[in-house]
């Protein structure tokens, strides 16, 4: 800090322009400090509540932010605007849909609520900070603060091996890649001599680019890559999603890679990121066809899912690779239908799994649309909004990648990821068809839906269905939160 | 310039002369008569109870990691303390908060009883 | 003898770098695959400071949050590491297997 920085102190709106963050850390901070003083049978639902309220107020903050002048707040670390208030409210509403599924899920699962509210906060603190980050010291922080709460909350049911295993597995090689991502930071700064991506842009556009930027990029997109689970950093992606509870596996594949798709998107379209386009086109394919053929196999729903979140990282990043204008709000959109209709499925396992999550294999959905027909039938909107049927997000979401792809000349990537989508429908259907045309194995009932499922189901269902159904104004908004960002 | 290491290599050769010899005159001059409590770790004080390798309770580890975590982020003091003047009352407000988030920390796991020696 | 220079730090950065890579790829004991995760980063301090000979003191002010986030993270792993073990009895990375493609 030089002295001249020092006497401009922070102003109030400056303070607003971290908003959302102050409010989930200061609620996470609450439920801390609530969770050893209150009875433990009790607590789980008054902390969850608090938690609930927190997220919300939360989405409230973020709806403020849009009041407020765009800009920049403590000395140029943080700035939020169109494009960072998007991702915000992506966030802190994939929080708040988490939490209300959770409220079931730890009183089945016989969990302890309390550190799990407080870390789902935390979390989204750093997904909050990481989509309105402009610095890349404070993006390493951010996606520290998120990564390390989903390291814990990945092993939270800690008596369950598989669980524990899940989370070391997770923070091995998640860890592995902050460290590459941290060097690719430092590099960077080596090679421009700034860590703020506005000036990195500025010194990368002006003159030639040293050789140490391109790897220093090159680091940053593997560290980058693996939190977005893109091939080839995809390994860990179903060992870990199989394991961590399901209620946390609809957070951790939704929120945070909506807040790192951000970090991307600022990374390689504000800092002009050399000798992008290939490395994005190479990943993109990879991630596509991989993630299909794996998810081809599984018998078990939640490595399923979590082979085709790799496919569908893999879709999203097609976006990358085309122009600025379309791509960035195209993979904008992308994010938030992803974000709906992922985290709407895992509200609906996390509620169908029961008692030790015992039923994930794809024949325990043998016969749901029987047994229970309004579970069977959100799961059904959320997997045809996986595959892109017309009238779900998931369509939109689709073609807007696929045509701003077309627009860059990107034919054969496009010819690709269609061809994925048609693998893809595949073991999608699978599922529907177990639930709807197979006798059930079991026949006792399904629990019936509490109010907080409930309350995440019609949420992110309704989600899914207004982006399927009305897509104009957040693409619009997307549209104008992108001609920000350049 | 290589000529600056020629004492440097003068000493290693001395060490690997003198170390055998030494250890050797050693050997040969004292008494050897080992008894006991006199191959015990240490001569005075409790006596072992246990083989040194056992395994230590996992709360050794814990109030280990914690020490870690609440040491190291006393660095952030550090640089708030060179620019302590400067930053002024803004400084110490947000420092303030810092430590106020390390104290909530610290109360958590006193109240979930990392700290109780078993 | 030449004066060191920043490039040699840098080198010497970059073996870290290397070497921490490598006994994270191939070690099996996964304490030292966490210590091999913290040699990656102390290469990663030793380039900022090397760096903030150039371009002034951020990158020092930069490494101290690396320090600490290095703290932060070795804590919560071996924490994990402590819950996996009262299930597993094991740390070796072989046997880290329950869950397979």
């Amino acid at each position: 800090m030089t002295p001249s920085t020092l006497q401009t102190l922070p102003q109030g709106i400056e303070y607003v322009r971290i908003l959302p963050e102050i409010v989930l850390s200061a609620f996470g901070i609450v439920i801390m400090l609530l969770d050893p003083l209150v009875d433990q049978r009790r607590s789980s639902r008054m902390l969850g509540t608090i938690a609930l309220i927190g997220s919300l107020a939360a989405i409230a903050a973020s709806q403020y932010q849009t009041q407020c002048p765009p800009g920049t707040a403590f000395w140029d670390m943080v700035r939020v605007d169109a494009f960072s208030i998007f991702f915000h409210i992506v966030v802190t509403t994939v929080t708040a849909v988490v939490i209300l599924t959770s409220f079931e899920y730890m009183d089945v699962q016989q969990l302890h609520a309390g550190e799990y509210y407080a870390l789902v906060l935390f979390g989204a603190v750093g997904m909050c900070l990481m989509s309105s980050a402009v610095e890349l010291v404070l993006i390493f922080i951010a996606l520290e603060i998120s990564s390390i709460s989903t390291y814990i909350l990945a092993g939270y049911r800690r008596r369950v091996a598989i669980s524990s295993e899940s989370s070391v597995k997770y923070f091995l090689l998640g860890s592995f890649a902050t460290a590459f991502f941290l060097y690719g930071v430092a590099l960077m700064f080596g090679a421009t001599g700034s860590t703020s991506i506005a000036k990195i842009g500025e010194t990368l556009n002006a003159g030639p680019v040293p050789l140490l930027a391109y790897v220093a990029i090159a680091l940053m997109f593997v560290g980058l890559g693996f939190k977005v689970a893109a091939a080839p950093f995809h390994i860990w992606t179903p060992d870990v999603y199989e394991g961590a509870p399901a209620p946390i596996v609809g957070f951790m594949s939704t929120a945070p890679k909506a807040a790192v798709f951000a970090v991307l998107l600022r990374v390689l379209f504000e800092a002009h990121a050399p000798g992008r386009l290939w490395l994005i086109w190479v990943v993109a394919a990879l991630s596509m066809t991989l993630g299909n053929i794996g998810a081809l196999v599984q018998d078990n729903i939640k490595r399923l899912l979590a082979y085709s979140s790799i496919a569908h990282a893999g879709y999203l990043l097609v976006a990358f690779a085309a122009l600025p204008s379309s791509g960035i709000p195209a993979a904008m959109f992308y994010t938030a239908a992803y974000a709906a209709m992922n985290v709407g499925c895992f509200a609906v396992i996390s509620h169908f799994a029961s008692a030790g999550e015992r039923r994930v294999t794809l024949e325990d959905y043998a016969g749901l649309g029987r047994r229970s027909p309004i579970l069977a039938a959100t799961l059904t909107l959320f997997l045809l909004s996986l595959i892109g049927i017309p009238i779900t997000g998931g369509f939109f979401a689709k073609f807007y990648v696929f045509s701003a792809a077309l627009q860059a000349d990107l034919v054969g990537l496009t010819v690709i990821g269609v061809l994925n989508s048609a693998v893809g429908a595949y073991y999608y259907l699978r599922v529907i068809v177990m639930m709807y045309m197979r006798e059930p194995r079991e026949e006792t009932p399904v629990a019936p839906i509490p109010f907080g499922l409930g309350a995440a189901l019609a949420i992110s269902g309704f989600a899914t269905l207004y982006l399927g159904l009305l897509p104009g104004r957040v693409l619009e908004y997307a549209r104008s939160a992108a001609a920000l960002l350049r | 310039m290589p000529q600056n290491y020629v004492p440097i290599f003068l000493f290693i050769a001395l060490i690997g002369v003198l170390l055998p010899v030494t250890l050797l005159a050693a050997k040969l001059v004292r008494p050897d008569n080992p008894s006991k409590a006199k191959l015990m770790p240490y001569e005075c004080g409790i006596d072992p109870i246990d083989s040194a390798r056992g395994r230590y309770t996992v709360r050794y580890y814990i109030v280990a990691i914690l020490f870690v975590v609440f040491d190291v982020e006393t660095i952030f003091l550090f640089p708030w303390a060179v620019k302590f003047k400067a930053l002024g009352a803004f400084g110490l407000l947000e420092m303030l908060i810092f430590l106020l988030i390390l104290v909530v920390g610290y109360i958590w796991i006193w109240k979930k009883g990392a700290l109780e020696w078993v | 003898m030449a004066p060191i220079t920043t490039l040699h730090y840098l080198v010497v950065a970059a073996a870290l770098f290397v070497l921490g890579v490598v006994g994270v790829l191939t070690r099996r004991n996964v304490v030292v695959v966490l210590m091999s995760i913290e040699l990656i980063l102390n290469a990663v301090n030793l380039n900022l400071v090397a760096f903030s000979r150039i371009w002034g003191l951020q990158g020092q002010i930069f490494s101290i949050f690396v320090i600490t986030d290095a703290a932060a993270e070795a804590a919560v792993g071996l924490g994990i590491l402590i819950a996996f073990f009262r299930n597993k009895e094991t740390v070796n990375v072989d046997e880290v297997d329950l869950l397979k493609w």
